[in-house]
């Protein structure tokens, strides 16, 4: 165990040692202690809150989107239809595709404004093909980050489903309620410890969603798509500016420890850590 | 000779202290039963003597060896779990076998022990079965017949009977008993029910809030009680409480006015109670009769008839509520006016701290020991 | 429940409908790969046309597939068992000897999750340098282990947690040592979850892009390092990126699909009931 936190522990300390040092691996003559002039530098830089408000905005789209389809789907996926195994295989394909992979399919197979099959189905309806990277990226990234999740939250939440007792909706039945009714008083309220499951997975990988950005947008255009993860990216790889990245990993963790925070206080109640 | 000795056993969890402090000795061949209310650290001083728990301070000696510091695996103890605990991924025979293969017993061995204990609970046509294939009642054997295998130099016994349905723990009550006659060893054996305790124990220990409140042979607790919370405990349906003053005292005993102008005497030791003082007068159900010219007068309220005895609900004219044991062919009906008799002999009185004034005399069954 | 016909075929659209939309990209990413260049440009998209190999081939001439796979295989494989053989006495000291401090600590662990790898690139890619371990199979191990090890490690006490104490103390009454105890009773009880564990971390290691992309080059680079060099802006050719992107992604999609009921057995086993 101590090895273990030692493990975690002084990369750690090495980022909140460098994030003092003005450290740029261009100009190594250029070492000293900055103090906290790295972080001023970071809080004063514009793109480091259009940064966190992406970070945040993408987090918050993503688990609606998939929290909120998984569940619907889930109970779609819990009926009885012919095929459903096969169904349910191939719906919870896209976790298993690789961010990388899927970034790129989505960037040229599918929302590519000449080539892609939304372009082509536009055409096909008359329709000015959208390039849609430039003119909606933020959204398209949430789609693509979405496709990938929703997956992992409908095998989740439709286990949850599964399990829930039909007695306990037969007595339901009984009481009168209906189908929303049985939904919303019964479905729902049992679902709530896995959706809580979800929401603690998914926060963990939307805060660090780095690689369908670094394929798709490169955080542009601008800085529309510069979340927290490739905010620091550019900073320590693209400008070599290892202080100031590493200020913006202290940001990022104390940002992560916030949302434990919140995390603990909401729904690890539920997960009986 | 597998005795268990408990000095100034203590166990706190932070600053609340759950068990304050319990001397006591377990002799050997020994059925020694912990009673209690829940919550009242029997299951905890158990699981101290098991080892599952540790020991903030005081000495535990199994065998006269101090072990405080052994582990529950070294301890030679075998322990059968109210939950029965048995290892659902393994056959019955893997289950009782377990401990043995642990120990690197050779597998012949352990077979011949596991087939032994087996026939011992008539359990030899589920060894291939696993828990769950099982009924309630066979679980409870089986999780015994692990115990059994190990030959453990004490048995414990956390609450094992509390999950079975009422005829069946009749029936595997009266088992453990022939298995302690048989296997002729030491058990500790916990519960709530105060009927197992009558039924199975050669010692009884009443606990309450982590104390000992007596000690002794059933009939011991049954007849002489030592305070108020055993006279309370032991005993179904419970002790009358009365609480009263006393008339006078003297060498013959205590006189207490039950009514107006009833007066009977308690033939105990008068100790420091005098005239005028505070006393709870305790009453067992069978110790009050229906009679024409008995001392206390009241309306029964309610009958329960139980087919080989009757218990009669009496509100007596102080309104005070009385339970009275009569046979089962008593034909009183409810809402009657009744006069009760007062079998003074057999009362019991305790002063205002709670203590017993002790009998003049002992019961006839009660062996007591010399103090 | 009895439902009318119109209900039941209702349902079938509708969950085959969402299945093959969600399954679609990535069947538009195979059919891709069997096109020619100009085929795969070609608008509108050809949904008929003759497939040919031909990109399959020219992927495999300009990178050795085969050596990629084998350290993705190796690497997710190290990486999540290592995580396991670190995760399993973490957890059991965790769920079984709790201290005052180990809800903290496990939060704690999580949360570092949530911090963006680029983070501590720096520091790690520092450390690595000077023990020699870049661009080798056991690094990524190494990071690979550490990287999943909280989630890994909240996995299994979620499990372990369903395991009822008496059980295990009914072992240690039996004459089980610590050791023993793990061995043949916590383990055997709780190895659908700890095998979804290893699975869902298998899954995590083949498709994880920054750390591989960062500290390999080539002797020890995996498939997602494959990917990314046929992903370079300049000279973009669909059919082969598709088909480069099929077999990166095609191991472990099998994969996953083959373990899909075991994966959601050990869930429901666990964290979500």
């Amino acid at each position: 165990m101590a090895v273990l936190l030692l493990w975690m522990i002084v990369p750690l300390v090495m980022t909140v040692w460098f994030s003092f040092q003005r450290y740029n691996l261009l100009d190594p003559s250029a070492d000293a202690f900055a103090g906290i002039d790295n972080y001023v530098f970071l809080v004063t830089d514009p793109d480091f809150w259009v940064s966190l408000t992406n970070t945040l905005i993408l987090l918050a789209s993503v688990l609606a989107i998939t929290v909120g389809l998984g569940t619907l789907l889930a109970v779609l996926f819990d009926q009885d239809f012919p095929g459903r195994g096969i169904a349910r295989v191939l719906a919870i394909s896209p976790f298993f595709v690789m961010p990388t992979v899927a970034a790129l399919i989505w960037k040229n197979l599918m929302m590519h404004p000449i080539y892609g099959v939304f372009g082509a189905i536009a055409r096909a309806f008359g329709l000015e093909p959208v390039d849609w990277f430039a003119e909606y990226p933020m959204a398209s990234v949430i789609a693509i980050v979405s496709w990938e999740w929703l997956p992992f939250a409908l095998l989740i939440l439709l286990t949850a489903v599964q399990s829930l007792d039909h007695e306990q909706r037969e007595a339901a039945r009984m009481d009168g309620a209906g189908v929303f009714a049985q939904f919303f008083f019964i479905t729902l309220p049992h679902l709530s410890r896995a959706i809580s499951v979800v929401i603690m997975i998914e926060t963990i990988f939307l805060l660090t969603v780095f690689a369908e950005i670094f394929v798709t947008t490169s955080g542009g255009p601008g800085n529309a798509t510069t979340n927290l993860a490739f905010l620091i990216y550019a900073r320590a790889l693209l400008q070599f500016d290892v202080g100031g990245a590493s200020a913006g990993g202290v940001v990022a963790i104390l940002l992560a420890n916030i949302v434990a925070f919140f995390l603990v206080r909401s729904i690890a109640r539920r997960l009986e850590v | 000779m597998a005795t268990v000795t408990l000095r100034g056993l203590r166990k706190s969890y932070g600053p609340v202290e759950a068990i304050k402090g319990i001397d006591l000795d377990v002799a050997d061949r020994e059925f020694v039963v912990f009673v209690g209310p829940s919550g009242c650290g029997k299951s905890t001083l158990l699981r101290m003597i098991a080892g599952l728990e540790q020991i903030t301070s005081g000495d535990l000696l199994i065998e006269g060896a101090r072990v405080n510091d052994v582990g529950p695996a070294d301890r030679g103890l075998a322990m059968v779990f109210q939950s029965y605990a048995l290892y659902p991924h393994m056959t019955v025979r893997q289950n009782m076998g377990f401990a043995l293969r642990l120990a690197r017993v050779p597998k012949a061995e352990r077979d011949r022990k596991v087939e032994a204990a087996a026939a011992v609970l008539q359990l030899q046509p589920y060894l291939e079965r696993t828990p769950k294939e099982l009924s309630g009642g066979q679980r409870q054997r089986v999780a015994i017949g692990r115990a059994i295998v190990r030959q453990p130099k004490v048995f414990l016994f956390d609450e094992p009977l509390s999950n079975l349905d009422a005829a069946l723990r009749g029936q595997m009550r009266i088992e453990l008993a022939r298995l302690h006659e048989e296997l002729q060893a030491t058990m500790i054996y916990v519960t709530h029910d105060q009927v197992e305790a009558m039924t199975m124990a050669d010692k009884i220990v009443v606990l309450q809030a982590g104390r000992v409140e007596q000690v002794g042979s059933p009939l011991e607790l049954y007849h002489s009680p030592a305070n108020l919370f055993v006279a309370g405990f032991i005993g179904s349906p419970r002790m009358n409480m009365l609480q009263s003053e006393v008339a006078g005292a003297d060498a013959t005993g205590v006189a207490i006015d039950v009514g107006p102008g009833a007066r009977i005497v308690v033939p105990v030791q008068q100790g420091q109670v005098r005239q005028g003082d505070r006393v709870t007068l305790g009453i067992r159900p069978e110790s009050l009769a229906a009679y024409d010219e008995g001392q206390l007068a009241g309306t029964v309220r309610l009958v329960e008839r139980l087919g080989g005895m009757t218990l009669l609900h009496v509100g007596t004219e102080a309104d005070l509520p009385l339970i009275v044991q009569t046979d089962g062919a008593d034909v009183t009906s409810a809402h009657a006016p009744i006069r009760l008799a007062v079998d003074a002999a057999a009362c019991h009185v305790f002063s205002a701290d709670g203590l017993a004034l002790p009998h003049l005399a002992t019961h006839r069954l009660v062996a007591r020991p010399e103090a | 429940m009895e439902k009318s016909l119109t209900q039941r075929i209702l349902i079938t659209i509708l969950g085959w409908g969402v299945a093959l939309l969600l399954f679609f990209p990535i069947f538009w990413m195979v059919l891709t790969s069997f096109k020619t260049e100009a085929g795969a440009i070609a608008t509108p998209p050809q949904l008929i046309f003759s497939p040919t190999w031909s990109s399959y081939v020219e992927v495999q001439e300009r990178a050795n597939y085969l050596r990629f796979a084998l350290n993705s295989v190796i690497i997710s494989v190290g990486g999540s068992v290592l995580a396991l053989a670190f995760a399993i006495p973490a957890a059991y000291s965790m769920a079984f000897h709790p201290t005052p401090r180990t809800r903290g600590t496990l939060l704690w662990m999580l949360s570092t999750k949530m911090l963006p790898p680029v983070g501590v690139l720096v520091p790690i890619y520092l450390l690595f340098r000077n023990l020699g371990l870049l661009d080798t199979q056991f690094g990524l191990i190494i990071i690979y282990a550490l990287m999943n090890l909280p989630i890994v490690v909240w996995m299994l006490f979620t499990f372990y947690k369903e395991v009822p104490l008496e059980i295990l103390e009914a072992g240690r009454m039996d004459g089980a040592r610590t050791w023993s105890e793990v061995w043949f009773l916590l383990l055997p009880l709780t190895l659908p979850g700890v095998a979804s564990t290893g699975l869902l971390s298998l899954i995590l290691c083949w498709n994880e892009a920054f750390w591989s992309l960062n500290l390999t080059s080539s002797a020890a680079a995996p498939l997602t390092t494959f990917i990314a060099s046929f992903s370079s802006p300049e000279g973009l050719f669909f059919a082969k990126l598709s088909a480069a992107s099929t077999v990166a992604v095609a191991p472990i999609l099998i994969f996953g699909w083959l373990s899909q009921r075991q994966l959601v057995r050990g869930l429901t086993f666990g964290a979500v009931k």
